[in-house]
């Protein structure tokens, strides 16, 4: 995937230049491409006038940043306790077995990107997914497939 | 419109209640995360749109409102009509047309939609009556699931910013600090420390500027109740907020809020506008000398960043490495400055404490922990969802009275309270008063108050080992015994389930977590082994179980257990149709067997069985 630079460096030159605003720089990246393309780490040290290093660090710790590209469609398996229990790993498994990827991967086509994530406060209807923001609850394993592809 | 003074406070709130006199019959839709899990944006929008059509007396589209968690989650999506509390469950968009025409416009109740007490066949029509809420105390969730949490005015009508006007017009700073030193409330981000006594030592302390954060990183898997708030009624934060801010002598302010809340996110950043348009943050709050302002700083999805000094840094751009607290961050906080931290929770408590009193407030409750705790009831349990009771409750009583028992009238063999860094109680606590000391005292810990039922389908060593794989994945790796530590503990975990544990490897894990424990800088690694050494503690048989005789009592680890297909199976093609490592045989309406040389234990099969002929072995 090629991203233009001078789109990044728009995105960052509309954000305050403020070495405090560094996480807020690289969520308003991240909103953008749906990723950190390589680019903007060198761009936004620039910007920042702060070492590739620390901007690096902050986008590596930082779990909800990725520095591979996603897909069009990102399904968030949720694995809070409640969900853990009540089956998430049937839902993994299912989603795996259904579209042929394990969480964090990204199908070749880039149309499908599992994540999964430590818990989205939803933990009532266990076990959650969601599939570009719309919450699934109480998802039975067999349905996982279907709701991941048709939404 | 600026308020700039309290008259003109007092008056807004009168026309806003003459105003909201005229809509006589609410209709109250729950947009809560579990009722927007089942469609309840979709009713929504069906009342709204049925209802300009439609001319009904009394009626209009204003009597619609959107509210956030009503806290029954379990019979979402939920639609409450008021002021008679008429409480609709489960109800789906095609039910809308119905309730339009018979409640609305004729007064008809419609029985189906009502809710049915599994336990005693009783049908309720008002909501205050159902055993879930009637036990419930609401304080800190007060207006969530009762107002707009769009509409500042909703938030007025119900006695908003009416503790802020008093503390202005009534009460120096030291007063306010009195009060809530005198209600004994203790933070409500786990650790329960004296709110009273942190304000006391921020306002002392000379350097300046003093910081106001609050804590809406609620990263423990498990718990939902600050994303409740912060989402229903993101006013209360506010308002708690600059009380503190008043108390404490600070004019900037900070919310942090974990990236998953979106909602969360735009939610207060309407009711942070709102408030800056009408004069209630900003310079001279409500015409008083008062300066205070408010940002919102969104987290990154790190569970470590809701320690105090990581969830500082983070606040200010860098990573959120907790550091060595010699001073404490009351003390040395955000820029290295005096900062007071508490919880959305803790918050929204404030008003009513200021507004009702601290002798009030600390009647409620136990002695030492005084007020309401909200938790979040999930896992396998009958009524999941958001509740908020007195301290003091028994376990008992919130997972049964409350919380309706055991699904499928199942055992119940433990409850995990506190997140990760929490333990879980069995059975024989169950009568165990819920408050801070008494819940650590028994080796788990009241937390934010997210609170995991279990029933005897689930492994403890499982559960162990899914909440140190949690804890390796966001221990920060700045202290080895941490980083490493937990790693090794989690891994000797994995051998135990996988049956290839020995008895040597629970000493092991044993004496690790007591390094582990005295090593670690902050929280996250000295409560890290707790997963561990509160299942060790309470349920040592089942670890043996699976060291001694490669047994899972609770059917979970898959390298310990069978699946078979038993007599009662009707060939309904359910399993073989989920079953990914197509080990299941069968034709239609005939027994299907699994191939156990195949079969990877996935558990589809078991899940998705209707008439349990399927074993596990």
């Amino acid at each position: 995937m090629i991203i233009d630079s001078n789109k990044i460096q728009k995105v960052i030159d509309d954000s305050p230049q403020d070495k405090k605003q560094l996480i807020m720089i690289l969520q308003n990246i991240q909103q953008e491409f749906h990723y950190l393309p390589k680019e903007s780490i060198g761009l936004v040290s620039e910007y920042l006038g702060m070492p590739q290093s620390t901007v690096y660090s902050a986008a590596t710790f930082y779990k909800s940043f990725s520095l591979v590209p996603r897909g069009e469609n990102i399904i968030k398996v949720c694995k809070g306790t409640a969900c853990h229990i009540k089956g998430a790993d049937l839902i993994i498994d299912q989603l795996d077995a259904g579209i042929g990827i394990k969480p964090g991967q990204t199908t070749k086509d880039m149309k499908y990107t599992i994540e999964v994530v430590n818990c989205v406060g939803a933990c009532a209807m266990a076990p959650v997914m969601i599939v570009n923001d719309k919450y699934f609850g109480e998802v039975k394993c067999n349905r996982a497939t279907k709701l991941a592809k048709t939404g | 419109m600026k308020i700039d003074s309290i008259t003109k406070l007092d008056k807004w709130r009168k026309e806003i209640l003459t105003k909201q006199k005229t809509i006589k019959t609410k209709v109250l839709i729950c947009l809560g995360p579990g009722c927007l899990a089942g469609g309840s944006d979709l009713i929504l929008k069906e009342f709204q749109t049925l209802l300009k059509k439609k001319k009904i007396k009394d009626i209009s589209v204003e009597s619609v409102k959107k509210t956030g968690c009503h806290g029954f989650c379990a019979r979402g999506p939920l639609v409450i009509i008021e002021p008679l509390g008429i409480f609709y469950s489960k109800v789906k968009k095609m039910h809308v047309k119905d309730i339009i025409e018979k409640t609305l416009q004729k007064g008809e109740i419609i029985e189906k939609l009502l809710y049915k007490d599994p336990n005693t066949e009783k049908i309720y029509k008002e909501w205050r009556k159902i055993p879930f809420y009637a036990r419930q105390q609401k304080i800190a969730l007060r207006n969530v699931g009762q107002i707009d949490p769009d509409e500042i005015t909703d938030y007025i009508a119900n006695g908003g910013y009416a503790a802020l006007a008093k503390i202005l017009k009534s009460m120096k700073p030291d007063d306010v600090i009195e009060q809530v030193s005198k209600s004994g409330l203790r933070g409500r981000g786990g650790a329960g420390f004296s709110t009273g006594r942190k304000w006391a030592t921020c306002a002392k302390a000379e350097e300046n500027p003093h910081y106001v954060l609050c804590n809406g990183d609620e990263g423990d898997p498990g718990a939902f109740m600050d994303r409740c708030i912060m989402e229903g009624d993101p006013h209360t934060v506010l308002e708690g907020m600059i009380i503190c801010a008043y108390a404490v002598g600070s004019q900037e302010g900070y919310i942090y809020v974990r990236e998953e809340y979106p909602l969360a996110v735009v939610n207060l950043q309407k009711a942070i506008d709102d408030a800056r348009k009408y004069g209630l943050l900003g310079d001279n709050i409500l015409g008083t000398d008062l300066c205070f302002d408010l940002k919102i700083s969104k987290g990154g999805g790190a569970f470590v960043c809701g320690e105090s000094s990581a969830l500082m840094r983070s606040v200010a751009g860098e990573i959120g490495e907790p550091r060595a607290k010699y001073v404490r961050s009351v003390l040395k906080g955000l820029h290295d400055k005096p900062t007071v931290l508490n919880n959305v929770e803790t918050f929204a408590n404030i008003p009513v404490i200021i507004e009702k009193g601290a002798d009030w407030f600390s009647a409620i409750g136990t002695k030492k922990s005084t007020g309401t705790k909200a938790f979040s009831l999930a896992g396998k349990i009958k009524n999941t969802g958001l509740i908020e009771v007195p301290m003091g409750i028994k376990l008992k009583e919130i997972i049964y009275d409350i919380g309706g028992g055991i699904n499928d009238n199942r055992e119940f063999k433990a409850v995990q309270t506190g997140g990760p860094s929490g333990g879980c109680l069995p059975a024989d606590k169950l009568d165990l008063e819920v408050d801070f000391d008494t819940l650590a005292d028994n080796g788990s810990m009241m937390g934010s108050g997210g609170m995991v039922v279990m029933d005897d389908r689930t492994c403890m060593v499982d559960v162990s080992r899914y909440f140190l794989n949690f804890l390796v994945e966001e221990s920060c790796g700045k202290c080895v015994p941490c980083r490493e530590g937990l790693f090794q503990l989690h891994k000797l975990n994995e051998k135990i389930c996988e049956g290839k544990g020995t008895e040597d490897d629970l000493k092991l894990m044993e004496n690790l977590s007591e390094t582990i424990i005295s090593g670690s800088l902050c929280g996250l690694g000295q409560s890290g082994p707790n997963p561990f050494l509160s299942t060790i503690m309470y349920f040592r048989d089942e670890y043996e179980a699976h060291v001694n005789k490669q047994e899972c009592p609770g059917g979970v680890c898959k390298n310990l257990i069978t699946y078979r297909i038993n007599d009662d199976c009707n060939g309904c093609m359910a399993c073989l149709s989920v079953c990914a490592a197509g080990a299941i045989k069968g034709k239609k309406k005939e027994q299907h067997i699994i191939d156990e040389v195949k079969c990877d234990r996935c558990g589809a099969c078991f899940a998705v069985c209707n008439i349990n002929a399927i074993d596990i072995i």
